[in-house]
């Protein structure tokens, strides 16, 4: 069945059918021709097979997906796919859909995407086992026969907070594990519901995957960074921002990089196509951007400051003040430096002492 | 009166581009270590101005972007510098290669930084311990101006936009490439301390003129040093013409 026969089954018209195909034409900057392309597609291919696995992870790509912002999307969203297995969603359970997905995998191989949602353990299996086996086992096996993987959110791109410093379950992303296979990283925590949307129409409507950066990231939603987009990009600019959460700036919505927004260093479409039906996102809402799109982003904490604490040396420190301190300590050590040098060259210094040069005694080149 | 004995020699070591890269490198790295902790950490600077009317953050950038391209413009011509200038500008200076510049080192350290004895080492340009350094410094420099252009190119139509944002994305984003930068700024700082103090120390022991020898070029070395040095030289290199052999009369 078509996405289109899919659709017009469940009730919908026409009408909605191409509003949705526009909403999508626009999401991903193409113009108009490739809004009749997406059209086609819907209309005419067959719906793509998925199978959405759960690794370690928190669940908030799914809950940000079956939110897509607009009402239509929203509905339409999961019928754009044939979810063929989602431990989450699927009303089956145990054994029975263990079989459906081993039954569409084969009837499939080759074919159908596998999404991921978290990180993979390659510690012990015993940090993530469903039915019995361990996440790994299962990712191997469904990678193999995937024409393409897509890695939703920041566990699956690199990990996320399980694969924070000192990652107890050396939780893995999935590009870490698997070569071979065209891997989409749609990076957030959780990505933007729209995003994700968005490149899966892609997918369907061109039957290969976005052009994706040096990250793996699709070029269309992760080539600028927040703060190229931000609304208060020209506080910024003059130099005002907040100070403090609470103070007459903050109010004024001034710009958040002084208390730690990472916006100049996430690529994300937040300014642009934002969250909860475009309503706001976090700069908007007056907090800082923590830059969740980014590799190891709870490894930069605290969020409040832009330098991370260093770790290890059992004292919070930044590099500011251990810089400050390597100051201090080298202006002490020349002081010291220089008095010894008056004690020990004094001879030198009051030209008491003859020193003759020796043969072949001057260095340098 | 207190008069020296000694006979000294007046020595043209340092060409004018050496001493025009010097200052204007000195006066780069100042300028880029004040507006880049600005930037990394901005003081409270507050009005009431509409944004509109106010752009200081934003020349606070501009200055450290434009002052960040001179000093790599800057590095780049020492580094043709090093091929075309004269014996003490050389790159062979800088990079230890030979086990007398090894020796020297060791020599250095035990002299001028331990301070084990009263003997001073003789040497005409850099000693081979500030050479080595410098090298360091250039290293820092390169990967300074490498991670720079990394944050500054991302979004641009720039020409090198498409390498240095790979770069970026392969160096694993911009936390760990800022981190870099940061840090980094921490060991230029170091250096400005000792480097000063150092040339501080030397002139006040050696009493060659090396402070003012960065303003002018020239450098007062002791008559019977540079005798044995000249002798070195010619025995080492009898064909090496070098500008510095000339006589400035």
């Amino acid at each position: 069945m078509t996405f289109y026969e899919e659709l017009k089954a469940k009730g919908y018209t026409r009408r909605q059918f191409l509003k949705f195909c526009g909403i999508m034409g626009a999401m991903m900057g193409l113009r108009q021709t490739g809004v009749a392309q997406i059209v086609e597609a819907l209309d005419t291919k067959e719906r793509v097979h998925v199978i959405w696995e759960h690794f370690q992870e928190c669940t908030c790509c799914s809950e940000s997906f079956i939110r897509a912002s607009h009402p239509l999307v929203g509905k339409i969203l999961l019928e754009l796919l044939s979810l063929d297995y989602d431990d989450l969603l699927m009303a089956a359970a145990g054994r029975v859909a263990e079989e459906t997905k081993e039954a569409s995998i084969k009837k499939h191989y080759g074919k159908y995407i596998l999404c991921v949602e978290g990180s993979i353990p390659t510690g012990s299996y015993g940090y993530c086992t469903l039915g019995g086996r361990s996440a790994r086992e299962i990712f191997d096996e469904e990678a193999r026969g995937a024409a393409a993987i897509i890695a939703w959110g920041n566990c699956a791109c690199s990990g996320c907070v399980q694969g924070a410093h000192p990652n107890p379950t050396k939780a893995r992303p999935v590009h870490k594990l698997i070569s071979g296979k065209p891997v989409i990283n749609v990076q957030g925590c959780p990505p933007i519901a729209d995003v994700m949307a968005g490149v899966i129409t892609y997918y369907i409507t061109f039957g290969r995957i976005p052009e994706l950066d040096g990250m793996g990231r699709p070029k269309m939603f992760y080539a600028r960074r927040i703060h190229d987009t931000c609304y208060r990009r020209a506080f910024f600019d003059a130099g005002l921002f907040v100070q403090s959460f609470d103070d007459e700036n903050a109010k004024k919505g001034y710009c958040l990089y002084y208390m730690g927004c990472k916006g100049p260093n996430t690529y994300n479409s937040c300014g642009i196509i934002k969250w909860n039906d475009s309503v706001s996102y976090p700069i908007q809402s007056g907090h800082p951007c923590i830059g969740c799109a980014e590799p190891g982003y709870f490894d930069q904490e605290p969020f409040y400051e832009h330098l991370p604490s260093v770790p290890g040396i059992g004292i919070e420190a930044t590099a500011d003040k251990i810089g400050a301190a390597a100051t201090v300590a080298t202006l002490a050590g020349v002081s010291v430096h220089a008095v010894v040098t008056n004690i020990q060259k004094r001879k030198l210094i009051e030209n008491n002492t003859e020193f003759p040069v020796k043969e072949d005694e001057v260095d340098g080149i | 009166m207190k008069i020296r004995r000694r006979n000294l020699r007046e020595v043209y070591v340092w060409q004018l581009p050496v001493r025009f890269f010097h200052w204007i490198n000195a006066a780069a790295i100042v300028v880029l270590c004040i507006t880049g902790y600005i930037i990394g950490d901005p003081p409270a600077i507050q009005s009431n101005a509409e944004a509109i009317h106010s752009y200081w953050f934003g020349y606070v950038r501009l200055t450290h972007l434009a002052v960040g391209m001179i000093f790599v413009v800057n590095l780049l011509f020492r580094l043709y510098w090093a091929f075309a200038g004269n014996r003490f500008a050389r790159w062979n200076n800088f990079v230890p290669l030979t086990r007398a510049q090894w020796r020297s080192i060791f020599k250095t350290l035990r002299v001028d930084i331990l301070l084990l004895t009263d003997k001073p080492v003789y040497d005409i340009g850099h000693n081979s311990l500030a050479a080595t350094t410098y090298l360091g410094l250039f290293i820092l420099s390169i990967i300074q101006a490498t991670t720079g252009f990394m944050m500054m190119f991302v979004t641009t139509n720039n020409i090198m936009e498409p390498v240095t944002t790979w770069g970026l994305q392969h160096l694993g984003g911009f936390f760990i490439v800022r981190q870099i930068h940061h840090i980094l700024m921490w060991a230029f700082i170091l250096f400005m301390i000792i480097h000063v103090y150092l040339v501080f120390y030397h002139d006040y022991i050696e009493r060659n003129g090396i402070a003012s020898s960065m303003i002018g070029g020239w450098k007062f070395i002791r008559a019977d040093v540079m005798d044995d040095y000249e002798k070195k030289i010619k025995r080492n290199r009898p064909d090496d013409s070098d500008p510095c052999d000339e006589p400035h009369e």
